[in-house]
């Protein structure tokens, strides 16, 4: 006891204060939730697989590789489509499109939903309400309907399904900001830095959008899942890419006018866009555990 | 409570005088001119602007507007463009499908969604448990125009099998060729709103099972049975109701690929055909009724939510 007396008054506090240790609190969470893991290492390997695709492909994608319609072979893992291209080759290559397609529409869709529903909430009034009901009408509205009428009307390319996705996330994305932060706008601090004389564009900025970060970023991991289906719907409805691009939703489209059928055209870029959704949908799970338990059960 | 409906219908006029605006100027801002695709490549300017005087596609777009929602309102839904059919009798013989479609859906997401949210609650973080919710994240991840395309290929591939497509059956008069052109569909795209109502289930009882009430319901010697049936899931079952009814504008959407796989001919298929084609008058009319539907959806539930639980209060 003698020994603890002598030791400096100030070292527990300087302990306190060390910085966490990032690397050990994501392990210690993803040993909780074994599932986000799972998502953690599903997302990494994609995004691999998307960043070196023509190093694994063995085939070009809209290359003749071997006879038409066969079924799976040690040649051919995933099989030929009927066009005789390698299906492993083309759901290889399509990584690519759904990665893009999902990583731009989200950062688009939620990061303008993020500033709306910021000032729709910190604005309130005549503004909050307006604002409020469009985002009512937007949300009734059928969205495949509302993506399909836009892409007809501005064509399909890689572009405007990146645009149509990302118009179709900001609706939901402002609602649920606009709750998150109306909760921060009525926190002490918000009228403390505007006593200090902070704008309202910092203060929605530099205070408000930073405290709402965690909403959003649980929000876009899952919408992230969402848009990779969407695209893939779009594609298989062929208002998506255009071909000859490999998307998987276009793939599994094409594999339905084979004669004879081919199961394995559509069975594999099918479990492509399933794998990689499920790996967002465990990963948006951890996260909300972990960063924002109020939005539990959602969804 | 009547205020409350009555602002509750101002609100959603506004809402779908929003829908409209957008829907209409949609279509007419895009390149691509419904004249051109109905008189294909034998269109000379003349006859295109005669067909754009006979569709009144010439007149300012506000009376254009104008002339397409007083015959809304009066259920007249006007002429496609590429056909010249009357949307209406279109209309006529697409709805009953759809509504069918719709039917067994919510009958499979609930049927199947409720009982195994209920099971995952009460056998919290053991297997069964496990299983549910592994299923439900499948179940909202696997997309539905992939497992609609392996359930038609599949069988075609092994047994030769396909449902009855290319015709309307009756539910009353051929039940079970009904119900094997109605059941596939119908599962497939209630495969995610099965899923999402499990979730629900679970997280809304297990909410429910912390109450003080059901404490007491326990300590007065109610068996679990009793407790979770009479007493907790009624209570977890109010947000259900909730979400069953803004299922709706989802369902409508996913009925627009499940109807074109298995050809069902209902109004997800016409919307679908007439988008591809750019037929106005379709596309702005059917677009209304299911946003309308969906709006008028989500207002009934609001409503049901107070009836459900007295505790809510309107103001």
């Amino acid at each position: 006891m003698a020994e603890s007396t002598s030791l400096p008054v100030t070292a527990p506090q300087f302990e306190l204060r060390r910085r966490p240790n990032r690397a050990l609190a994501v392990l210690l969470v993803f040993r909780a939730n074994p599932l986000g893991a799972v998502g953690a290492i599903i997302i990494i390997s994609l995004v691999a697989i998307a960043a070196f695709a023509p190093l694994i492909a063995p085939h070009g994608i809209n290359e003749y590789a071997g006879i038409p319609g066969q079924g799976p072979s040690a040649k051919f893992w995933f099989g030929t489509d009927k066009f005789g291209n390698d299906i492993f080759s083309r759901v290889i290559s399509g990584s690519r499109i759904s990665v893009q397609v999902g990583f731009f529409s989200v950062a688009l869709g939620v990061g303008l939903g993020l500033i709306f529903g910021a000032a729709s909430a910190y604005l309130g009034g005549w503004t909050d309400t307006i604002m409020q009901r469009i985002v009512d009408a937007a949300i009734a509205f059928p969205q495949l309907i509302l993506l399909l009428i836009i892409v007809r009307t501005l064509g399909p390319s890689m572009r405007n399904v990146v645009l149509v996705i990302a118009i179709a996330i900001i609706p939901s994305v402002t609602r649920i900001i606009r709750g998150a932060a109306l909760v921060q706008k009525s926190n002490l601090y918000v009228e403390a830095v505007r006593s200090l004389g902070a704008s309202d564009a910092r203060i929605v900025f530099r205070h408000i959008i930073p405290n709402v970060m965690p909403v959003a970023i649980v929000l876009g991991t899952t919408l992230l899942g969402s848009a990779i289906l969407a695209e893939a719907a779009l594609s298989f409805l062929g208002l998506g890419i255009p071909a000859p691009n490999p998307s998987w939703g276009a793939d599994i489209s094409t594999s339905r006018t084979s004669f004879p059928l081919n199961v394995s055209a559509a069975l594999f870029p099918g479990i492509a866009i399933s794998l990689t959704v499920l790996g967002f949908n465990f990963l948006g799970d951890t996260l909300r555990d972990v960063l924002d338990p109020r939005l539990r059960g959602s969804r | 409570m009547t205020q409350y409906i009555i602002r509750r219908l101002a609100l959603a006029a506004l809402i779908l005088w929003f829908i409209s605006v957008a829907v209409f100027l949609l279509l007419r801002v895009g390149p691509g001119d419904p004249a051109l695709l109905q008189q294909g490549i034998n269109a000379t300017p003349e006859t295109v602007a005669a067909v754009h005087k006979e569709l009144h596609l010439d007149d300012p777009y506000y009376v254009q507007y104008l002339r397409w929602m007083k015959g809304f309102v009066t259920l007249d839904l006007g002429r496609s463009v590429l056909t010249q059919t009357d949307v209406s009798g279109e209309f006529k013989g697409r709805l009953p499908v759809t509504v069918e479609l719709m039917m067994f859906t919510l009958f499979w997401t609930v049927i199947l969604g409720v009982p195994f949210g209920v099971v995952s609650a009460v056998t919290r973080n053991r297997p069964p448990d496990y299983f549910v919710r592994v299923f439900a994240v499948f179940g909202l991840s696997v997309p539905a125009f992939w497992v609609a395309t392996l359930v038609l290929m599949i069988p075609a591939q092994q047994w030769g099998y396909a449902p009855p497509l290319n015709k309307t059956t009756s539910l009353f008069t051929e039940p079970w060729l009904n119900l094997k052109q109605f059941g596939p569909p119908s599962f497939v795209l209630a495969l995610s709103s099965m899923a999402g109502i499990m979730r629900l289930v679970r997280s809304e009882l297990l909410e429910v099972l912390r109450a003080d009430y059901v404490r007491t319901a326990r300590a007065k010697g109610l068996t679990q049975r009793l407790v979770v049936m009479r007493h907790a899931l009624r209570n977890s079952l109010i947000p259900v109701v909730t979400v069953l009814g803004l299922l709706t504008s989802g369902l409508l959407g996913g009925s627009v690929i499940i109807e074109s796989i298995f050809n069902l001919r209902g109004l997800g298929q016409y919307i679908f055909s007439s988008i591809l084609q750019k037929d106005y008058a379709v596309v702005q009319s059917l677009v209304m009724f299911t946003a309308t539907v969906a709006v008028l959806m989500n207002l009934a539930v609001d409503l049901l939510y107070g009836f459900l639980d007295p505790r809510i209060r309107y103001s």
